[in-house]
């Protein structure tokens, strides 16, 4: 008889049920979308080069959910920010479709930590900024931000500044503003992280909601345990100093997900190997 | 109480911001008119109205009528004067000439307007004031012309940045003033190098201070353009210019504010012309009130148009917080409001 203080008995992270197993295995029959080889970034401070990041290796494949979680250090920021372009690595290379990146482009979305709204343009009019870039015409143009706005549940505020807007509303312009340009891949930077926990678990919801009804491979970094988990079929764990993979878990928790999953045991026994790899603690 | 007035960055009421700023201007005005009309006050001269018997000699027999003397050698004169035993000097104590009473300043203030220039040829007052104005404007317009497109393309350039700046930064230093000779050499008497006096006052200054402002534009946005697709001259064009331009426009606001200090400079030199010859001219003749008048009437200027331009600013830029109207702030002091996600059914809808 177990009492209430006692850990309770989880099984292995490793379990997979039958869906699961069949899950991964369409999963990985899939092409993959972004392919990182043996990547790696060195920043030059005072006292000499500092690896960031060191032989970062791993695909994701087409509709898939990858989170990427790592200790503070671990270089997950400077990897989105190479995967983006905005940063050039110092080995290694990051190709889309088998295709070199080379720099920023509208085939990789990106939303970031902070909010990077056009404050001049109203919701409307930052949802059309990618496809008027690309040349898209206006009326085209504001009919595809019409529809995204209708998918991320914002309709009623197409003419509102971001000013006008809560930090929750924001990033959901912001991801509508990333998928007008129907990008092969969506990276994720943080993207909740400076939201309140409740209006952080709405968001969640909403993206698996949007990840289920449109065709889209999502690369999602994060520092929140829960999060990892529950938004993504596969986890890249990064130990820091230098930032390199400690290790890609396949997340046994089966979906449709949702959130009473956060108490089963396929859930937490995923992220008590998260906090082992992370926090070096093991129970 | 003052620790109950002076609170630190508390923001005042509407209505206290109204009566701070009448006060603001009420009580330099009414430092002004104690001065003026309160004889013990200050007053330390003496108009003399009638100098008394002026046959005897003395140290100060040279006190006539319609003077204005020290109070000192008044009374010292009127103390020879009853020494000999002749009729006293009169006259009424008043303050020195360059410091004019209000109304006498509004006095001139109007007759500036409707009496006919002295001397045929000169100008009216409301000529010189418009030519003025001309000369502020096109230093003005030619200094932004060049000087923002090459302060916004410095700030997002460091190339550009290193190659302009440095140069901009020491031609700076130069007194606007010191190319007043040279100016005239090579445009002549008229109003070509009064402006580009104006335009080398402002235009050097503009450059850094728009490259600043322009470097101030969060990069986060740039970034966020570029991973939308926007190449580097679309991320100039639709990102760093409309992100700089409400700071750009408190820039040039400022700016203004410079182009008059050169005016008065850039006026005197070649053919003497507009406010500041009125002013040079007011001066020599000695009629301060007039002097006083032209000088508020340039500080009305500056102030007034730079309520406008701020005024303006509202409806140029509707996203600054500050500028979003009462009604759009009552709708988001409403939609702020904790509630259910909306739209999230569409979402659903839209995976069936």
């Amino acid at each position: 008889m177990m009492t209430a203080t006692e850990p309770l008995q989880l099984p292995s992270y490793l379990e997979q049920t039958d869906p699961v197993k069949s899950y991964f295995q369409d999963l990985k029959a899939r092409p993959t979308v972004l392919d990182i080889e043996h990547l790696g970034k060195d920043f030059h401070s005072a006292k000499g080069p500092i690896t960031a990041l060191s032989d970062v290796s791993f695909s994701v494949h087409k509709k898939e959910f990858v989170s990427v979680i790592g200790p503070s250090g671990c270089g997950k920021s400077t990897l989105i920010r190479i995967l983006a372009g905005l940063e050039t690595p110092t080995r290694g290379a990051v190709s889309l479709d088998g295709k070199s990146v080379l720099g920023p482009g509208a085939e990789r979305g990106m939303v970031f930590q902070g909010y990077t709204l056009f404050p001049w343009l109203n919701v409307t009019e930052n949802v059309m900024f990618g496809p008027r870039m690309r040349g898209v015409n206006k009326a085209e143009a504001r009919k595809k931000a019409g529809e995204w706005l209708e998918i991320v549940g914002l309709s009623g505020f197409a003419d509102h500044y971001p000013d006008q807007l809560s930090g929750g509303m924001k990033q959901r312009v912001a991801i509508a503003r990333s998928l007008a340009n129907e990008p092969r891949i969506l990276l994720m930077d943080e993207p909740f992280g400076a939201l309140d926990a409740q209006t952080r678990a709405g968001m969640q919801s909403h993206l698996i909601r949007i990840w289920d009804s449109v065709d889209l491979t999502v690369l999602f970094i994060t520092h929140d345990l829960d999060e990892a988990v529950h938004l993504a079929d596969r986890i890249v764990v990064l130990a820091a100093h230098p930032g390199r993979i400690a290790q890609v878990i396949e997340v046994p928790v089966p979906r449709p997900r949702d959130r009473s999953q956060l108490l089963s045991g396929a859930f937490l026994a995923t992220k008590n190997r998260l906090e082992t790899l992370i926090y070096g603690r093991s129970t | 109480m003052s620790s109950s007035l002076l609170k630190i960055r508390e923001p005042l009421t509407p209505w206290a911001r109204v009566w701070l700023m009448v006060c603001a201007f009420a009580l330099p005005f009414l430092a002004w008119c104690v001065v003026s009309y309160l004889p013990f006050v200050w007053h330390p001269l003496v108009l003399v109205e009638n100098a008394g018997d002026s046959s005897v000699p003395g140290t100060y027999d040279y006190v006539t009528e319609g003077q204005r003397v020290e109070l000192e050698v008044f009374e010292l004169r009127n103390q020879e004067l009853a020494r000999a035993g002749k009729r006293l000097a009169e006259g009424e104590r008043v303050n020195p000439i360059y410091l004019p009473a209000p109304h006498q300043v509004a006095r001139a203030f109007y007759t500036a307007f409707t009496t006919a220039p002295e001397r045929r040829g000169d100008y009216w007052l409301h000529e010189s004031l418009l030519h003025s104005c001309r000369i502020i404007f096109w230093g003005f317009f030619y200094a932004a012309l060049i000087g923002i497109p090459l302060g916004v393309v410095c700030g997002t350039f460091p190339l550009l940045s290193q190659l302009t700046e440095p140069f901009v930064d020491f031609v700076r230093y130069m007194p606007a003033p010191v190319f007043g000779a040279l100016a005239v050499a090579i445009l002549g008497l008229a109003d070509a190098p009064k402006i580009t006096i104006i335009f080398i006052g402002t235009f050097f200054p503009m450059v850094l201070v728009v490259a600043n402002t322009t470097r101030q534009v969060d990069l986060a946005l740039m970034h966020a353009a570029q991973t939308l697709g926007a190449r580097s001259w679309q991320v100039l064009r639709h990102v760093v210019v409309p992100a700089a331009m409400p700071n750009l426009y408190r820039d040039m606001r400022i700016q203004i504010g410079c182009a008059w200090t050169y005016l008065v400079v850039a006026e005197l030199i070649g053919e003497k012309s507009g406010i500041s010859a009125f002013i040079y001219q007011q001066q020599r003749y000695r009629n301060f009130d007039n002097v006083y008048a032209s000088i508020v009437i340039i500080g009305s200027i500056g102030l007034v148009s730079d309520q406008l331009l701020a005024f303006a600013a509202r409806f140029l830029f509707p996203w600054e917080s500050k500028s979003v109207g009462l009604l759009a702030q009552l709708k988001r002091m409403r939609r702020s409001a904790p509630g259910p996600l909306p739209g999230a059914a569409e979402v659903v809808g839209a995976g069936q």
